[in-house]
């Protein structure tokens, strides 16, 4: 289990315990997270669950590779150095306590 | 209290309208009545991930079914709408139940087209893909070794042949038209998949017409060629399109062709009834469609949704697809009817390239195999309105980022 948590633009916060295994697009979906989407399931198509990883996190949240790098520049709000898609950040104890920031498009 | 907003079929196009009415803040109640078991899922893992047993079905689910009570969506399943009363906005389900609605949205979805009867269509392990319920009755048949041919060279029946040799069957294809995805896709596409497919084992046979199945004890056995060539076969699939289903709205009296007509807001020809996903049709550029896709679906429900909470927007979305097959990661933007040149990007390695589909200068879409940055770059380009040369996408050491940002 992996305590995530988003903070919005207002400074709202969603908090959720999240199976490990689980990608962090669909757990941000199941918890009504706004602005992320997911319609492509996660393969890496749509760039539609972009988040910030908070900077202490961002290590910890894998390597981006070739695909998901490309896709970050279609991301409707720009990306940034901590920049994610998140269907691509599974959930594990190693994730336990991080922070994503829900860019708002627009 | 006020009639709700009753959405008709449980899929892709629902769970974005009710995601997008949600979040709008908007109060009228709703109801989901789908026709499945289940509540909205998404429906492309089906012919991969999820026939290959790598995803559990819950993670089909594009919400969580405790979502939709936390959000108080009403929801019935396993319910069909058998009728529609335009003149008291009422709706009759197939269990006797009359509902009344304030607005009306028809996500009906499409079927799967399958074969008639009297040419082997109903025997068993003969199975069309387009559900849950359709791949589980499937996968307990798709064991290693055993023989399956595929009826239809599409995105469907490759998706499919991909899984299936993954599961270790023995897999044969069968396309009438001359090339695979004739229809979907220009040449060059139709050689990538064929040389994927062939060095993946796959015996795939273009321009072989099927005339019938052959059973033994009411299963299927073989099918038989035009040329009299019997082919042996433990199991059949069926990919050779789908239909949108329109018999409701049909009945209903709204214009129908093709899908149910809608307009730019996706209304159909009664204005309290709208239409959104694979059951619309729609006019783009001049030209009536319908698209099959998950874009299409969602983008058509968050419109509605958006349109009845009272913004002044209309639908223009820009196209886009993908399809997984073995380690091809195909992404498409834009829709390439009409285009009359092709263009091939050559890609960073050997099994990546992209096609560039024009007609005449303006660039229309892009099939792109393993090469994101043709997809995601190519997206902003046509989305900018810009059309570079077809000399300047088939250099490879055109930047096309510096092309989409320029």
């Amino acid at each position: 289990m992996a305590n995530i948590t988003w903070i919005m633009e207002d400074g709202s916060e969603i908090n959720a315990e999240v199976k490990d295994g689980l990608n962090l697009m669909e757990a941000a979906t199941a918890n009504n997270v706004p602005h992320i989407e997911g319609e492509c399931g996660g393969c890496l198509s749509c760039a539609t669950c972009h988040v910030f990883v908070d900077p202490e996190w961002f290590a910890k949240t894998g390597e981006i590779d070739d695909i998901e790098d490309t896709m970050l520049e279609m991301t409707d709000v720009e990306r940034e150095d901590n920049s994610r898609l998140s269907c691509q950040i599974v959930a594990s104890a190693a994730l336990d306590g991080l922070i994503l920031r829900v860019p708002e498009p627009e | 209290m006020a009639a709700p907003i009753v959405i008709v079929g449980a899929g892709q196009a629902a769970a974005s309208f009710i995601s997008r009415h949600v979040s709008l803040g908007s109060q009228q109640p709703l109801l989901l009545i789908g026709d499945e078991a289940h509540p909205p899922y998404q429906r492309p893992p089906l012919s991969k991930k999820y026939l290959l047993g790598e995803l559990e079905r819950e993670r089909l689910f594009i919400r969580p079914l405790e979502w939709y009570a936390d959000q108080a969506v009403e929801l019935r399943f396993d319910t069909r709408v058998d009728s529609i009363d335009r003149e008291l906005k009422k709706i009759i389900t197939n269990h006797g139940e009359t509902v009344e609605y304030d607005k009306l949205l028809l996500c009906t979805g499409a079927s799967a087209r399958s074969l008639p009867a009297d040419i082997g269509g109903t025997l068993d392990r003969v199975f069309t893909l387009r559900s849950i319920a359709d791949i589980d009755k499937m996968a307990p048949e798709f064991k290693a070794d055993r023989k399956l041919l595929i009826v239809g060279g599409g995105y469907i029946g490759l998706e499919a042949a991909a899984a299936s040799r993954q599961l270790g069957l023995e897999v044969t294809v069968l396309e009438l038209a001359d090339r695979i995805l004739q229809r979907v896709a220009a040449a060059e596409t139709s050689n990538y998949f064929r040389a994927l497919h062939s060095g993946h084992g796959v015996d795939l046979r273009e321009s072989v017409r099927m005339t019938r199945l052959l059973g033994e004890g009411g299963a299927v056995r073989g099918a038989e060629l035009e040329s009299g060539e019997i082919i042996d076969t433990d199991l059949v699939l069926i990919g050779i399109g789908s239909s949108p289903n329109t018999e409701l709205a049909q009945a209903a009296g709204l214009d129908c062709d093709n899908g149910i007509r809608v307009n730019e807001i996706c209304q159909t020809s009664d204005s309290s009834i709208y239409a959104a996903g694979d059951c619309s049709n729609f006019l783009r550029n001049g030209q009536q469609i319908r698209l099959e896709s998950v874009q299409n679906a969602a983008d058509q429900g968050d419109l509605v949704a958006r349109v009845l909470a009272g913004e002044a927007v209309t639908y223009k979305a820009l196209p886009w697809f993908w399809s997984d097959q073995y380690d091809c990661k195909l992404q498409i933007v834009g829709l390439n009817q009409g285009h009359n040149q092709t263009v091939v990007r050559p890609g960073a390695n050997a099994s990546s390239m992209s096609v560039w589909y024009y007609r005449d200068a303006e660039l229309l879409a892009i099939d792109s195999m393993n090469e994101p940055k043709s997809y995601a770059f190519g997206r902003k380009i046509i989305e900018a309105g810009k059309h570079p040369t077809a000399a300047q996408v088939a250099d490879p050491a055109t930047d096309l980022k510096a092309l989409a940002m320029s």
